[in-house]
């Protein structure tokens, strides 16, 4: 078995891009769900709203990808705000029910063929609208070291990307920290004793959502140009699900946890995985138990055992505590 | 009925006890207000004023509507017909945040605690025109710090007259039923209001704590606010309230003094039935 090849891959998953990806879909919805109490079932549609917009305008507009990247903030408020308008005066399920419908309905739109023209359809959009971003690309040459392996693009792209989760998780952790962050985390505990403090909460929940939301589309943003391409469906309900494992690993309110989390998470995907396939490809594991197409099916079986482990021994995450979990929200 | 020392008090010697009746100062003025859930009618008021400066229970029995009449007037309930208003401002359709705003703060039955924030944060949270809870400036600290330390400094000093000082840095979630209805009420003070309604302030507080809940009631009243609250204790319903408001069926059906009310027959009726006092057995056997 080659030791090293399974050290590079893990390795190399562990910073790369899609942990950094999945990192901002769970800050994201760290904002929502950890601070605010919102059940944000469709983050992969602020993924998916980040990620056609920096595309979309590049490549059928012709416009600059700065601009872009603005007209994607705006694109996420805006549905943001089309969630939360109608469903943040309701009780907290209404947004979930909502929110899992409408990131549907964004990728069914993407995919659908009446708007070919301009979003692709289910092939997406391939093309060169990171070019004004690589461009920027200091670096001439990948990164070449026996334990980790990047080419120049990839090491641009998680360089700017580390930076970037840096910066955002420093300005939430001010904000968490504040008054308003006090004001975030009681909304979650029981909205009607705010309301009867003077607060008003709707305006608060539409912050969060707003925040949350643009923080995901920002992850989009880094899902299309790190791969210079936008599938439909790689923004499916499943993003959310895996945005919201990568978030309770690490514990659920915390700031720094969904970058341990996402860490963890394509860790563990990736080094199982590498594993299993080196060790059926020489044969430690025999043919007739697992074979070499099974492997990716196996990844998620055990990653699914490991998460049901973490929940039974661990419920409160990595960097959660315990004490404050096992206060029952409703007692 | 005890000594006081403020004017608001002194209204009830020369009010007449009867449902609606026209208090000399009113603060909140509330009249014909329905409230129907499908067929039911769970509140009916023709009419009510509530003193200004005093402390006024709402009682009557399971089920009379006290709870939703709360809810109706601060605005966590629209009724279906009526108008009231606080401080002479009519307040229909205007949220329950607003109407905290000016000045009317209430807490709820089952206590609302904010479980998993400290003791502290629950008492800081009720602090009005918080520059920190602007999300722009919630990320430049030194705008919103030196308000913040006034805050908790105003914080202790209430905590520490409702003695819940030395918890001041739990979570909420671990104080006792009765300490939390103490924070409840405390938070609420934090608000500054003009009047406060308690929905059963005493419902499963053990009797050593109903006494200092009690003082806290009163020293509302001497600092002039108004008390309106909800309550089954007839007990602490005699020994603070200087007016008693008596709701049955949705309807007010007597108002008047502690003691007025506690002989008055409808009042008797309305908690035992009509025919309380014949014995059932005697019926049967004849």
């Amino acid at each position: 078995m080659d030791f090293l090849f399974i050290i590079q891959q893990t390795l190399g998953a562990t910073i790369g891009v899609n942990t950094i990806i999945f990192a901002l879909a769970a800050i994201g919805l760290n904002m929502h769900f950890g601070y605010t109490g919102l059940l944000n079932f469709g983050q992969a549609g602020f993924l998916a709203i980040g990620a056609y917009s920096v595309a979309v305008p590049v490549i059928s507009f012709g416009v600059p990808l700065w601009v872009a990247f603005i007209i994607g903030i705006g694109n996420s408020i805006l549905f943001a705000l089309l969630l939360g308008v109608p469903t943040l005066r309701l009780r907290a399920d209404y947004l979930a029910i909502v929110t899992i419908a409408a990131a549907e309905i964004v990728r069914q739109i993407a995919r659908s063929a009446t708007f070919n023209e301009w979003l692709g359809g289910s092939d997406g959009i391939t093309g060169k609208f990171g070019k004004d971003f690589f461009d920027l690309n200091p670096f001439k040459e990948g990164l070449e070291t026996p334990i980790l392996r990047f080419n120049a693009n990839d090491l641009w792209v998680v360089i700017t990307g580390w930076i970037l989760v840096a910066i955002i998780i420093f300005v939430m952790w001010l904000m968490v920290n504040s008054p308003w962050g006090r004001l975030m985390r009681a909304i979650r505990e029981d909205e009607d004793a705010v309301r009867s403090l003077g607060k008003n909460v709707y305006l608060y929940k539409m912050q969060s959502l707003i925040i949350g939301g643009v923080i995901g589309s920002i992850g989009g943003f880094v899902y299309a140009l790190s791969r210079q391409s936008v599938q439909p469906d790689n923004y499916g309900t499943a993003l959310t699900f895996f945005a919201y494992t990568v978030l309770i690993l690490g514990g659920a309110a915390r700031v720094f946890s969904p970058i341990v989390g996402a860490m963890i998470f394509w860790f563990l995907i990736v080094f199982i995985e590498q594993v299993l396939r080196e060790a059926v490809t020489n044969n430690v594991i025999p043919d007739w138990l697992i074979g070499v197409n099974q492997v990716g099916q196996i990844r998620f079986m055990l990653m699914g055992i490991g998460l049901m482990c973490l929940m039974i021994f661990r419920p409160q995450g990595i960097f959660g505590d315990k004490k404050e979990l096992a206060l029952d929200a409703k007692a | 009925m005890q000594k006081r020392n403020d004017g608001g008090a002194s209204f009830a010697a020369t009010t007449p006890m009867q449902p609606g009746s026209a208090k000399p100062d009113p603060i909140l003025i509330a009249d014909q207000i329905t409230r129907q859930f499908g067929g039911l009618t769970a509140v009916n008021v023709d009419h009510l004023e509530i003193q200004r400066g005093s402390i006024t229970a709402l009682i009557g029995p399971n089920g009379a509507g006290k709870t939703t009449f709360f809810n109706l007037l601060t605005g966590y309930d629209a009724p279906n017909s009526g108008t009231w208003s606080f401080n002479g401002l009519p307040l229909n359709g205007i949220p329950p945040h607003k109407v905290a705003r000016l000045g009317m703060v209430r807490t709820f039955q089952l206590t609302k605690a904010l479980y998993r924030l400290t003791v502290i944060e629950n008492m800081a949270l009720g602090a009005r025109g918080q520059k920190g809870e602007s999300v722009l400036k919630s990320v430049f600290p030194w705008i919103w710090r030196a308000q913040e330390a006034e805050i908790r400094i105003k914080a202790t000093s209430i905590l520490k007259n409702f003695k819940l000082l030395e918890k001041q840095d739990d979570f909420a979630a671990a104080l006792s039923g009765g300490q939390r209805k103490l924070l409840e009420m405390a938070r609420a003070l934090m608000v500054e209001p003009e009047m406060v309604m308690l929905d059963e302030p005493m419902a499963g507080v053990n009797p050593a704590l109903k006494q200092s809940l009690l003082e806290h009631i009163k020293e509302l009243r001497t600092e002039g606010k108004t008390v309106l609250f909800v309550e089954h204790d007839m007990d602490m319903v005699h020994e603070i309230s200087d007016w008693v408001i008596v709701m049955a069926q949705g309807e007010i059906i007597a108002e008047g003094t502690p003691a007025s009310v506690m002989g008055n027959q409808q009042v008797i009726e309305a908690y035992l039935g009509a025919h309380h006092d014949l014995d059932l057995s005697e019926k049967e056997g004849a």
